[in-house]
This record gives C-alpha cells, sequence and structure tokens, in this order.
C-alpha cells in the first residue's frame, strides 16, 4: 500500500496530461461556440485556423530565434503569439469578405455555411501546407521541465516521478486568462453585450440599432485569438504538424456540442470532459493498482478499458450518445 | 527480306543450340522494369560477375564454361515473372536461377515454375518471413536475411545484457507488426517477459497515452520498432517528458542521425541492431567490379553470391542437376573449410575438385541457416555521448 505514490502516477500521467489536453480543447471549442453563437454555423474551418495562426507564430518564432531574441524560461513563440494572432485575425476576416459575406447577404442556410467552411478548411489547410511544408517542427524552447520525473524522484524519495512540463503550466494558465478574458467582455463590456444580444434574438438586435457587420467582425477577431492561441499551445505543448489539426477537428467539435452548442461556459467544460474521458478509459490502470491492491491480488492483465487506438473514438462516441440521449448537451444551449 | 529474316532466325537458334552443348546456363531472373529498375542492373551485373569468374577459370566440373540468361521478374507482376521464369528453363535450359528480386514474384515463381521443375532457385533479396517456411523441397535459398532475422538479433542482445523484460511498441503495419511478431516469440522462448505490446499510428502530434499504457505495464527498456522521423521519434520523446522510461532498444527503422540530434545525450544507454558487417568481402568484390557496376549497391553482393554458391554447390556434387546439387548449395556456404572471399573462386573450384571443403563468405559474410536463408548480420549499436558507435556483431 503506497498511497502517496499512487497519486503521484495518477497524477503524471492522467491528471496533468488530460487537464493540458482539456485546456487545449477547450480554448478551441471556445472558437467554434462563438462563431455559432453570431453566425449560427458549425465552422469545419476552425482547426486550419488554429494551423495557420500557429504557423505565422512558428515562423516569427524562427526569425526572433535567428537574431537572438528570446523569453529567458519561457518559449520564445509567446512573444512571436501577437503577430500570430494578429495574422490569422487577417485571414478570418479576409474570408468573411471574401466567401461568407456572400453568403450571408443570400442568408443562406447554415447548412451550407457549414458546407462552405469545409471548402474554406481545404484552402486553408494547403495554404498552410504551401508555406512550411508537411513535416512535423519544434515549437518550444527555453526550459523544457519545471520538475523533471528523475529530480521529483530524488526530492521526495518516491518510486514514481513527477514531470511537469512549462508548456503545460503556461497552456492551463493562458487558457485560464483566456478564458476569464472572452467572459468579462461578454458580459462587462458593451460590445459584448451587443453580441450576446445578437446572439439572443437577431432582428431584435437589429432593431436597437447595433451594426450586425461589426458584430460579425468580432465574432471572426475572437475566434481568430482563440484559435491561434489554442494553435500554438497545442503545438508547443506537443508537437507542431500541419496534418494533425484536421484529427482535432473531432474532439473540439465533441467538446463544444457536449458542453452545449452555443454556451462558453458549456465549451471549457466540454472541453475538459472529452479530455478526461479520452485519457481515463485508454489509460492503464496495472501499476497504478499495485501500489493500491496488496501483491497477490493484483491481476495480470493491464486494467485497461480500451487501446490507446480507440482513443478518437470515444469523443465519437461520446458526440453520438449525447446527441442521442440529450442533444442540448450538459449546459442547455441550442441544437445543432 | 523474309527469306533473310528465317535464314538468321535459323542461324542465331542453331548457334545457339551448338553452343549449348557444354555451356552451363544460370537465369538471371531481376527485376530489370518496374519499382526497383533502377537497382536491377547492379544486382544483375553482381551475379553475372561471378559467373564470368567462374567460366574464365575453366575449372568447373572439367572445364564448362557457364553462361548468364536474363529475364526480367518486374519486381511486382507475378505472371510476368513466371513467364519470365518458364522461359529460363524450358526453352533457355537454364540449370539453375539466381533470382528473383521482390518478395512477392519470388514466391510465385517458386510455386509456379521452380517447385514443379525441380530448378535450385536463389534470390539476393527476398526478405518476407513467409518464405522461411515455404514448401520448396530443399530447392529454394537466399543470400539476403528474413526479416524475421532480426527479431533474434534484438533477442539474443538483451539477453546478452542480461534484461528480463521488455514493453514493444510497434508502428502499425506490415514491416512493424512482422518485426514485432519475430521479435516477442524469440524474446519469449528465451524466456524474457514482454510487459505490454502496443501498437502506435505514424503522423499524430502527441504520443502520451501510448506511452502512459507502456509505463503501466513496467519493463526495463522499452522496444520501439518504428521509424525514426515519424511516431518512433514521438514515442521517445513522451517517454523522456514523463519519465516512463529512459533506456531504448532502436532496431534498423529507427537508427539514424537524426535520433540523435534530436535527443542527443538523453538516450545515452539506448542501443539498437543495423544490418551491415566487418567482413571484409564487400569490400572486395567492389575492387573487383572496378567501374563496370556498384558494387556496393543494395543487394549487388548478395547477388554475386548467389551466382557463386550455384556453381561451387554444381562443382562439390559433382553434377550440374538441381536434384543433385541443391544438398550441396549449404555444405559449401558454411563451415568448416577454408574461407572464400570475392575474387577467390577459382581456388574454391580448385579445393573442391582436389577433395577439400570450403566455407563460402563471399561479399555478404553469406551464412546460410534455418530453410537455407543467409542468417544476416547485424551491427549492435548503442549510444554513447548522444553519438550511435558500433559496439558488436552478430
Amino acid at each position: 500500500m503506497d498511497f502517496l505514490s499512487a497519486i503521484v502516477l495518477f497524477s503524471n500521467f492522467v491528471i496533468i496530461p488530460a487537464t493540458t489536453y482539456g485546456a487545449q480543447l477547450a480554448l478551441g471549442a471556445l472558437g467554434i461556440t462563438v462563431i455559432y453563437s453570431i453566425l449560427r454555423f458549425a465552422n469545419f474551418a476552425h482547426s486550419e485556423l488554429m494551423s495557420w495562426g500557429a504557423m505565422l507564430t512558428l515562423f516569427l518564432t524562427w526569425y526572433f530565434q535567428s537574431v537572438g531574441i528570446n523569453a529567458g524560461p519561457l518559449p520564445t513563440a509567446l512573444l512571436a503569439l501577437p503577430a500570430g494572432i494578429l495574422g490569422a485575425m487577417i485571414m478570418a476576416l479576409a474570408t468573411e469578405r471574401i466567401v461568407y459575406r456572400f453568403y450571408r447577404r443570400q442568408r443562406a442556410g447554415s447548412i451550407t455555411f457549414a458546407i462552405v467552411s469545409v471548402g474554406v478548411m481545404f484552402v486553408m489547410a494547403g495554404l498552410t501546407r504551401l508555406m512550411i511544408g508537411p513535416d512535423e517542427q519544434v515549437m518550444a524552447d527555453g526550459q523544457r521541465f519545471l520538475i523533471r520525473a528523475i529530480e521529483f524522484k530524488r526530492m521526495t524519495g518516491l518510486n514514481e516521478g513527477l514531470a511537469i512540463k512549462t508548456t503545460q503550466v503556461i497552456t492551463i494558465v493562458v487558457a485560464g486568462a483566456l478564458a476569464g478574458a472572452l467572459f468579462w467582455f461578454l458580459y462587462r463590456t458593451r460590445s459584448g453585450k451587443a453580441m450576446r444580444a445578437f446572439s439572443d434574438n437577431e432582428d431584435l438586435a437589429l432593431l436597437s440599432g447595433i451594426n450586425p457587420d461589426r458584430i460579425v467582425a468580432m465574432a471572426w477577431i475572437l475566434a481568430a485569438v482563440l484559435a491561434t492561441l489554442s494553435g500554438t499551445l497545442y503545438g508547443l505543448d506537443k508537437s507542431y504538424k500541419p496534418f494533425v489539426f484536421m484529427q482535432l477537428l473531432l474532439p473540439i467539435f465533441a467538446s463544444a456540442i457536449v458542453g452545449g452548442i452555443g454556451q462558453p461556459v458549456g465549451a471549457i467544460l466540454g472541453g475538459f470532459v472529452i479530455a478526461y474521458s479520452e485519457v481515463l478509459l485508454t489509460y492503464a490502470y496495472k501499476k497504478f493498482a499495485t501500489y493500491l491492491i496488496p501483491g497477490d491480488w493484483v491481476p495480470e492483465g493491464l486494467l485497461q478499458l480500451l487501446s490507446t487506438n480507440y482513443k478518437f473514438a470515444i469523443s465519437f462516441i461520446i458526440l453520438v450518445v449525447v446527441l442521442l440521449v440529450r442533444p442540448t448537451g450538459i449546459i442547455r444551449g441550442k441544437v445543432l | 527480306m523474309m527469306k533473310k529474316l528465317v535464314y538468321s532466325v535459323i542461324g542465331i537458334t542453331l548457334s545457339g543450340g551448338i553452343a549449348m552443348a557444354d555451356d552451363v546456363k544460370i537465369g538471371i531472373l531481376m527485376g530489370f522494369t518496374g519499382p526497383i529498375e533502377s537497382l536491377a542492373p547492379d544486382i544483375a551485373a553482381g551475379g553475372e560477375l561471378a559467373i564470368s569468374e567462374v567460366s574464365d577459370s575453366g575449372l568447373l566440373l572439367g572445364g564448362h564454361s557457364v553462361v548468364a540468361v536474363r529475364g526480367d521478374s518486374t519486381c511486382v507482376d507475378a505472371a510476368a515473372a513466371t513467364a519470365a521464369a518458364e522461359r529460363l528453363i524450358t526453352s533457355d535450359g537454364v540449370a539453375a536461377i539466381n533470382g528473383a528480386n521482390c518478395s512477392g514474384v519470388t514466391t510465385a515463381v517458386l510455386n509456379n515454375v521452380a517447385l514443379p521443375n525441380g530448378v535450385v532457385m536463389i534470390s539476393p533479396s527476398a526478405t518476407t518471413p513467409a518464405l522461411s517456411t515455404a514448401e520448396d523441397n530443399g530447392l529454394f535459398f537466399r543470400t539476403a536475411p528474413s526479416d524475421a532475422r532480426q527479431g533474434q538479433v534484438m533477442a539474443s542482445i538483451l539477453g546478452n545484457r542480461s534484461i528480463k523484460s521488455v514493453a514493444v511498441t510497434y508502428t502499425n503495419n506490415d514491416y512493424g507488426k512482422g518485426l514485432a511478431d519475430s521479435f516477442q516469440s524469440s524474446y519469449s522462448a528465451a524466456g524474457g517477459e514482454i510487459t505490454a505490446s502496443v501498437s502506435h499510428e505514424d503522423g499524430k502530434a502527441d504520443y502520451s497515452a501510448e506511452v502512459a499504457t507502456l509505463a503501466s505495464a513496467g519493463g526495463e527498456v522499452l522496444v520501439v520498432i518504428g521509424y525514426l522521423d515519424q511516431g518512433g521519434k514521438g514515442i521517445i520523446q513522451a517517454s523522456l517528458d514523463n519519465g516512463a522510461f529512459d533506456a531504448f532498444m532502436l532496431p534498423d527503422g529507427m537508427l539514424g542521425e537524426s535520433l540523435t540530434d534530436a535527443f542527443g545525450t538523453d538516450i545515452n544507454g539506448s542501443f539498437g541492431t543495423r544490418p551491415g558487417s566487418d567482413s571484409p568481402g564487400a569490400n572486395m568484390l567492389s575492387d573487383l567490379a572496378g567501374s563496370s557496376f556498384n558494387a556496393s549497391g543494395p543487394y549487388a553482393g548478395e547477388s554475386y553470391d548467389a551466382s557463386a554458391l550455384i556453381l561451387l554447390a554444381m562443382q562439390s556434387a559433382g553434377s550440374t542437376k538441381s536434384a543433385d546439387f541443391k544438398s550441396h548449395v549449404e555444405k559449401v556456404a558454411n563451415a568448416p573449410g577454408e574461407k572464400i572471399y570475392p575474387g577467390e573462386l577459382a581456388k574454391a573450384l580448385r579445393i573442391i575438385a582436389d577433395g577439400g571443403e570450403i566455407d563460402y563468405v563471399g561479399a555478404s559474410a553469406v551464412e546460410l541457416i534455418g530453410s537455407g536463408e543467409s542468417a544476416g548480420s547485424y551491427f549492435e549499436m548503442e549510444v554513447k555521448n548522444g553519438k550511435f558507435e558500433k559496439v558488436s556483431n552478430h
């Protein structure tokens, strides 16, 4: 019986990675939610906007590295973020101006919009791959670890190590700060209130003199900020690969829908539900059990519910179950 | 015009027929067209070099000359390869075949042509483990090692290092699965414990879930059967990050500079296998070939060895009939006897003629094992100070 080691082990392999991943998904889902609330369509191009913003950040990071600018123990990419966000805003506003505005004027249905966004996704993905190539790129620099597993073992004398990466802490802190700022904007500022009013009832909002083009532009700007940050944080914590973002689309959408589509709080909740489900269901509990169960009783198997190959299937299954059982999501949102 | 053509055809056929009287013919069945067409010329040239060496010596079975006849195995088209082999045996009358190149067509030629006609076939480059167990009546050999061989070498390296339990992760394709299977069966047979075997998909950004499973299972070393620029690297990164494993076993797909460039001294003490040997044979073949072809190209040396083994086995058996000399192939390839390197075929023929024994080493350090396939030579590599270094040979 070694409760401490069990807790450390569980933190190292489940709690810390799942929380980080959850924060990344939550930011992505917030972006989907913002666009859904204002423009009322599922924006499939959001993951590629993440990739685009992260790529621009990466380009500037490389420039900073080449001229010797760095952020000390923090990753240089954090310094390059503002430029990446700006680039993503330009991209988002340009697609709005060139593509979506046409369909908005036509008052096209949400299905049309969703399909249009799939087209935008492919164009954006192609652009990104043309510019940076299909290969994996290392984004993180600076001090890699806050605590290394070996140091932790030495310090505490426990059997299990706990590793905390700098990028994991940055991800959680930035995601928390950004979510806070978003709620402050939506609930405390005039523009935010106008956005919520527009989302609540478009016609009434128009009657009260709210300019729809301005609201839509603000929604895209918010989406670009969220996308660049989530893309960059994901790239920092894992690695930047242009092909990965299309795979991220499913868990991000699942998060937004599970939480309650159109509900910012729901998006954050959904992100963590999906992330924890993926990690908890595919984790092998054998070693965890050996610390809690007397030696002879520990089962032979790995105590793993699902093979890690099914990781992506989990968000899909949760999505299907939620849509069947409670289509509004955890916090009652709109129905897609 | 037509008459001329008919005469010339008859002339050619006749001259061919006359030459056939005391010529020994060896088929060179290679993928001259298709996916390996850039490699095939060197492979064929290697095989033909041994043939001309024996022919020039005038010592084979009391002075037979030897002629090479080419056929196109295409590498991918089993029907075309079968037809080419059929032509070599029934129309050209070859005594044995050096070929074919790729695993799939080699299996087809063996089953459809070599086996029914009872002709010996030595492939210089087919590596699928499936050929180890194929029904061959003792007619099929290969101078290339089976992919299964590396698994055994890996198991024996772990045994030498007294590592009793390992976790295994493999890339989810034929290479990864095949090598993982052969490694696991050899390692288990040697008494090692496989704590977990988890596949991974290439092209993901995050492998922490796979590593968490492997870490929970435990093991002294993580065996990473994958690609160094793909998922294999991601697995190592995630393992180092959360402190799950700090030593790795790396088979051929993982051994490369880019891995040590990425991780440096973090993976000190990790070790692996790389095909190759210190045998002087490869250099000797390069000297022998000069500028006529690239003898250090893939499987050119194995092809030289395949032709040499066929002819030396004939000399040993005193016959050019496959049924007679098929049992002599392993005898000339393996110890005991005097070691024979490229360029020493005349010496070998003389030794056999005088009743002595030879141990053909050749360009690729041939040692036939099991059902008549090259044992395969591997370097054991280890990461020391952030660089791969050779430790020993297997």
